[in-house]
C-alpha cells in the first residue's frame, strides 16, 4: 500500500518542484485568503482560513462551528424516541442511517433485538440512504471541476430514490422510522419491485456519471496524484469509511463489524483502492454506490415475513449501562456512546461523526496544494456540515 | 487502479457471538496486554462477551496508554475522545413525564433536592470527570477490534494530550476542553471549535443549564394544545409565560 503512494507522492513533488523553486526565488508576500463560510465549495458554512504564498498554501485552518446545534446537550433531556428526530439531522442527506447506530445502542443495553423483517428493512433502507448521500457527491464532484451537466444528474435521479424513502417512512430527508426494538411501519405493497427498478437507474446514472466524468482529462488532472492521504495518515486522523478505503485500508464496518443488520446474509465485496488520491476517493465512492444498489436487489428478493417490531413496553427506560455502537454510514464511520442511569433520557450521549475526524485532516492535507485545489480536496473528502458541528 | 476483492464472511473475531459463551478470549487478551505493558496503571477493566471491552487507566498514565494501544497493540484508528461529566442529572428521572422537576416546582410542589452521589459506569470512576476515548486495530478483514479506554480526571482538571500519539485527537481535545473545560497538557492549541471565542463556561457540563428546558420543561408534552373547553386544565404546567419558540428549536 505505501509503495504506491510513494510513488504518486513522488510525481506529485517532481511535478511542482519547478513551480516550487520559483515561488522561492520571488519571495512572494504571504496572504490570507478566506473561503466561506458562504461558499459553494463548502457544502454549507464551512470557513476555511489559508495562507497563501503566491498561488501555494502554507497553512490552512478549518473554522467549524457555524451550525452548532448541541445535539449531545439536548439529548440529555429528551426521551429515547425523541432523540431520533434530532439524530437526524446530522448527516441530512442520509438521515435514516443516522438513526440506525442510536436505536442499535439503545436496543443493547434494553438486551432488546429486532425481529429478521425489522431487520432487512432497516438494512434496505441504510443502503438506500446511502445512495441518495452518495448520488450527490458523484454530482457535486463534476461541479467543482466546473462541469455542470452531472449535478443536475445527480439531483434527478436522487429523486427516483427519494421517492422509495418517502413512500414507506413518510418522509424524503428526515424520516424518523426506526424504533427501538423494530420499524415504524411495514413495506408498502409492491415496493420491493419498483425499489428494484430504481436500483436499475441508479446503476445506469453511474455508468453515466462514469461515462461524462472520469474518461475526461481535466477530470483526471485534476484530481490524480492531488490531495494524497497515506494509509497511517488516514488512520492516525480517524479517517473512515471511502476516505479511508481510497487510501488502501480494507476495512468496511458492515463486514467487519455487522451489529443488527443483514449484510451478512448478502453477497458483496468492500472496494479499495490504493492510492490515496481524490481521484481514488470518487472512484470508491462510485463502487459504492453500485455495490449498495446490488444489496438492494439481493436484500429485495429475500425479506423474511414476520412482525416487525419486537416486545418493547410503551413508556422506555433504558437500563444502566454503557454501549458503544457505530455503523458504516455514507459518510464513514458514524456511531453513539451511550451512557444510561436507567431513566428516560440518556445520561451521556457521545455522537461520534465521521466528517469531523474527516476534516480534521485539512489543516495537514492542504499543506503545500495549489488554491484551485483546495476547492477539489475538499469536495473528494466530502464532508456534510451538519456531521462536523452536530 | 487495482482493487481488491475480500469476501463478507464474518470474522470469528470480532462479529457478535452468540449469548451462550459467556468468556471472550479475545477481548480478555486485550485487556491481558494492556495490563502487560502499563503494569498497575491499568486500574479497572471490563469486558461484556461477544460485545465490548473497557479499560480504565491511571490519569497519569494516559498518555502511555494511547502508545500502548497505537504501538505495542496495532490499534492505529482513532475513533473519538470526550468526557463523561458524572455529576447526577435531574432530568429523565420521573416515569410519568408530566411530572418533571420543573413541572413539580410549577405546580408548587417541593421536590427532592437532587443527590450528588456519583454514579459510575462501566470499568468505574472516582472523579466528577472521565475521559473516553476510543481507539480501533482496523485494516486486516477479520482482525478488527476495538477497545474504550477510560481515565479519571483529578480536580486540576488537566490531563496528557493524545495529539503527539494520535494527530486525529487534536479537534476532538479541542472540543473536550471547549465542552467540558478538562485541559490538555501538550496539546498544540486549544481553541474554541464551536463556540465564540469570549464565550464562558463549559456547556456540556451538568451544572451548565439548558435554557431551553428552563423555558419550556417537557418539550412534546407540555405544548399540546388543549381540547375545547377544558382551557384551565394543565394550564399551570403549559406554556406559563408564552414564549413559544425556544432556540433550541429555531433551528431547523
Amino acid at each position: 500500500m505505501t509503495a504506491v503512494t510513494d510513488r504518486q507522492k513522488l510525481q506529485y513533488i517532481t511535478a511542482r518542484a519547478a513551480d516550487a523553486r520559483v515561488n522561492v526565488e520571488l519571495e512572494t508576500e504571504g496572504m490570507t485568503l478566506n473561503i466561506g463560510p458562504q461558499h459553494p465549495a463548502t457544502h454549507g458554512t464551512l470557513r476555511i482560513v489559508a495562507r497563501l504564498d503566491g498561488e501555494q498554501v502554507i497553512a490552512a485552518e478549518p473554522v467549524a462551528g457555524y451550525m452548532h446545534r448541541g445535539y449531545e446537550k439536548i439529548a440529555e433531556v429528551r426521551t429515547y424516541a425523541q432523540v431520533t428526530t434530532l439524530v437526524n439531522r446530522i448527516d441530512w442527506l442520509g438521515s435514516f442511517a443516522n438513526e440506525v447506530p442510536f436505536i442499535l445502542a439503545a436496543e443493547r443495553l434494553m438486551e432488546v433485538e429486532a425481529p429478521p423483517r425489522a431487520m432487512w428493512i432497516r438494512t434496505i433502507l441504510f443502503e438506500m440512504s446511502r445512495i441518495a448521500n452518495l448520488i450527490l457527491f458523484l454530482g457535486d464532484m463534476g461541479v467543482q471541476l466546473g462541469a455542470i451537466t452531472p449535478v443536475f444528474f445527480a439531483f434527478r435521479d436522487r429523486e427516483y430514490v427519494l421517492d422509495q424513502i418517502e413512500r414507506v417512512t413518510g418522509g424524503r430527508f428526515h424520516p424518523n422510522f426506526d424504533r427501538i426494538g423494530g420499524v415504524k411501519d411495514d413495506l408498502p405493497k409492491g415496493w420491493l419491485e419498483d425499489t428494484k427498478a430504481v436500483m436499475e437507474k441508479v446503476r445506469s446514472f453511474c455508468d453515466e456519471i462514469e461515462d461524462l466524468l472520469m474518461g475526461s482529462e481535466v477530470f483526471q488532472q485534476r484530481t490524480r496524484g492531488i490531495g494524497i492521504i497515506p494509509p497511517d495518515v488516514a488512520l492516525q486522523y480517524g479517517l473512515s469509511g471511502a476516505n479511508a478505503r481510497a487510501s488502501g485500508i480494507d476495512w468496511d464496518l458492515r463486514r467487519d463489524n455487522c451489529i443488527g443488520l443483514a449484510y451478512p446474509e448478502v453477497d458483496w465485496k468492500v472496494w479499495t483502492h490504493p492510492d490515496g488520491d481524490s481521484f481514488a476517493r470518487f472512484w470508491v465512492r462510485l463502487q459504492e454506490v453500485r455495490e449498495a444498489s446490488r444489496i438492494i436487489d439481493q436484500l429485495a428478493d429475500g425479506v423474511p415475513s414476520g412482525p416487525i417490531m419486537a416486545k418493547v413496553p410503551r413508556i422506555i427506560k433504558v437500563p444502566a449501562g454503557e454501549a458503544w455502537i457505530s455503523t458504516e454510514n455514507p459518510l464513514g464511520e458514524m456511531g453513539y456512546y451511550v451512557v444510561s442511569q436507567g431513566d428516560l433520557t440518556p445520561f451521556r450521549l457521545k455522537i461520534r461523526s465521521a466528517s469531523f475526524n474527516n476534516i480534521s485532516i485539512t489543516p495537514w492535507l492542504l499543506r503545500g496544494v495549489y488554491v484551485p485545489d483546495i476547492v477539489t480536496i475538499l469536495a473528494s473528502l466530502y464532508f456534510i456540515l451538519g456531521d462536523i458541528d452536530r | 487502479m487495482a482493487d481488491e476483492q475480500t469476501d463478507t464472511a464474518d470474522p470469528a473475531g470480532d462479529a457478535e457471538e452468540p449469548a451462550a459463551a459467556p468468556v471472550d478470549e479475545n477481548r480478555n487478551v486485550i485487556v491481558e496486554s494492556f495490563r502487560e505493558h502499563l503494569g498497575d496503571a491499568v486500574v479497572d477493566a471490563e469486558v461484556q462477551p461477544g460485545q465490548d471491552v473497557w479499560v480504565r487507566v491511571r490519569s497519569d498514565a494516559w498518555r502511555n496508554a494511547a502508545e500502548v494501544a497505537r504501538n505495542a497493540l496495532g490499534a492505529r484508528y482513532f475513533c473519538f475522545l470526550s468526557v463523561i461529566d458524572w455529576l447526577p442529572s435531574p432530568y429523565g428521572r420521573s416515569m410519568d413525564a408530566s411530572v418533571d422537576l420543573e413541572l413539580a416546582r410549577l405546580a408548587g410542589e417541593e421536590p427532592a433536592p437532587p443527590s450528588t452521589e456519583l454514579a459510575h459506569g462501566v470499568a468505574g470512576g472516582e472523579t466528577q470527570f472521565q475521559l473516553l476515548a476510543r481507539v480501533a486495530d482496523v485494516g486486516t478483514p477479520g482482525g478488527f477490534w476495538g477497545v474504550t479506554l477510560k481515565a479519571d480526571v483529578d480536580d486540576s482538571l488537566t490531563i496528557d494530550s493524545w495529539v503527539p500519539v494520535y494527530a486525529g485527537a487534536d479537534w476532538h481535545e479541542r472540543e473536550a476542553w471547549e465542552m467540558f473545560g478538562v485541559t490538555f497538557a501538550g496539546h498544540p492549541g486549544l481553541r474554541h471549535m464551536y463556540l465564540p471565542s469570549d464565550f464562558e463556561g463549559h456547556p456540556m457540563r451538568k451544572r451548565f443549564p439548558l435554557l431551553a428546558r428552563m423555558v419550556k420543561p417537557w418539550p412534546g408534552i407540555v405544548d399540546v394544545e388543549p381540547m375545547p373547553g377544558e382551557d384551565d386544565a394543565g394550564d399551570a404546567a403549559g406554556d406559563a409565560d408564552g414564549s413559544g419558540t425556544t432556540s433550541e428549536e429555531a433551528e431547523s
